[in-house]
């Protein structure tokens, strides 16, 4: 059978084609994530100006927002996998969920740490019961109970599946997060980076915002593309010592 | 449909002979409740804010109690093998379930939450709101707790884990009755709050038995 012949969702299951392509992708996406974190670190620490109003403080969001997105657009896209993997029966789907949890659950907790951080001098408190706060922390709780659940059965295939499901239920968690803001009249506030009118954010900041997203997003698909390969040879690992008869 | 009603009234007249599934939440909720005075001590106003998240929370908990055990049995003797092999879809199994366990643990809890509502000094206004609040709230917390059973049978610890699962998903629930409730004591409007809470329990109910179901399936593969 010649590849063309494939739909382009199924040629990647096969993990040997995967794993070529991984290969090939992963030293590009490693080394602009790392030129665009420094890059971005650089303009968003030294060359970029204080805010008028929050001072040097505004710095903090170049971490924070780049992992609020990230946070978001992690769980979207395992919900996308976990559909596709229901829908399709795709070889790598339920992996893929499995693969971007942890990473997903670190954004958000680098999201609630570093909002804590700001929200001190900002606003005076660590922590403040607003819609899109509590949101988010429930978001961090999901990302919890799927990590918990996918390690708690014998046999790994369940654990996936199992997972798949509950992260399709909590997807309810992501539009009540993302238009919090501007349902609820809460501290937060509301969106000023994606609107209809376009960024409502100075160039001299929105640069370094930018560059930190693109970081993020490399380094997600960097690392997801590294744990996809080494849960794919934990895999062959298995099948091989059930062949062997020691398990 | 008769055959669903057959499996409720079997599963209800099950978890009646088993007297202390009936007592053991129920006993719960009252003794969790009657904490809270003797934790923040007995001034009435500060009760009387308190007792309608306190009422709900400990509710909420209630429920948790006897959800681990909603599929367990069956799944372990393979009743749940030939009721998945019948002509009776999964789903409506999971509602069946679902009833039976709500008449069992929340409708003791509509029972009894009000003499705890006086307890607690609860404002007049708000009986009839924490009624119907209950009324509306703890069914779906059945349901999904009904999904968090399912998700996690067979699974290491599945006590723990289901409380860890579940909670998460119960907040919205909690946020729409305990404002409701709180309206209705300051003598406005809970009817935005019930309106809201009406609509989680109407799409719960229509959708969660499908993510049961489908956690049922794979875990009897």
């Amino acid at each position: 059978m010649t590849t063309a012949r494939i739909p382009l969702l199924h040629r990647y299951a096969n993990p040997a084609a995967f794993g070529r392509l991984a290969s090939q992708i992963l030293p590009w996406t490693a080394g602009a994530s790392a030129i665009l974190l420094g890059l971005g670190l650089y303009f968003g620490l030294f060359a970029s100006p204080p805010d008028y109003q929050q001072g040097e403080s505004v710095r903090i969001m170049y971490v924070h927002v780049p992992a609020a997105i990230m946070s978001e657009v992690v769980y979207g896209l395992m919900a996308a996998a976990a559909a596709a993997g229901f829908i399709w029966k795709h070889a790598l789907a339920d992996l893929f969920v499995k693969a971007a949890a942890p990473l997903g659950a670190a954004f958000t907790f680098i999201c609630l740490v570093a909002g804590s951080l700001w929200g001190k001098p900002m606003w005076g408190a660590w922590w403040v019961w607003d819609a899109r706060l509590t949101s988010e922390l429930v978001l961090f709780f999901l990302y919890l109970g799927y990590l918990a659940l996918v390690d708690a059965f014998d046999d790994p295939q369940r654990g996936l599946k199992a997972g798949a499901i509950l992260v399709l239920v909590g997807v309810v968690d992501l539009p009540i997060i993302k238009f919090s803001v501007n349902w609820w009249n809460t501290l937060h506030q509301p969106a000023s980076l994606m609107t209809l009118s376009g960024p409502k954010v100075d160039p001299s900041m929105l640069l370094p915002l930018m560059l930190m997203i693109g970081g993020f997003t490399t380094f997600f698909v960097t690392v997801v593309l590294m744990r996809l390969e080494s849960e794919l040879l934990a895999r062959r690992i298995r099948a091989w010592r059930t062949a062997a008869g020691e398990e | 449909m008769s055959a669903a009603l057959t499996l409720f009234l079997h599963d209800l007249r099950l978890q009646l002979r088993l007297s202390t599934d009936l007592i053991a939440p129920l006993a719960f909720f009252v003794l969790a409740t009657l904490m809270v005075p003797l934790g923040v001590g007995p001034e009435p106003n500060l009760l009387a804010r308190l007792a309608p998240g306190m009422l709900w929370i400990t509710a909420l908990l209630a429920t948790l109690l006897a959800l681990d055990r909603l599929f367990q049995r069956d799944f372990e003797d393979g009743t749940l093998d030939l009721l998945a092999l019948s002509p009776l879809p999964l789903e409506l199994v999971v509602l069946a379930k679902v009833a039976a366990h709500w008449v069992t643990t929340g409708l003791p809890l509509l029972v009894i939450a009000p003499v705890l509502g006086v307890m607690l000094h609860l404002d007049t206004g708000g009986y009839l709101t924490l009624e119907i609040s209950l009324l509306l709230g703890t069914p779906v917390l059945s349901m999904i707790g009904a999904f968090g059973a399912a998700v996690t049978l067979g699974a290491r610890r599945g006590g723990a884990l289901l409380a860890l699962l579940v909670l998460p998903l119960y907040v919205p629930i909690l946020i729409f009755a305990t404002s409701a409730i709180g309206a209705a004591g300051e003598g406005l409007s809970p009817r935005p709050h019930l309106l809201l809470l009406a609509s989680v329990f109407a799409g719960g109910i229509v959708l969660v038995p499908f993510a049961a179901a489908a956690a049922l399936r794979n875990a009897l593969e």
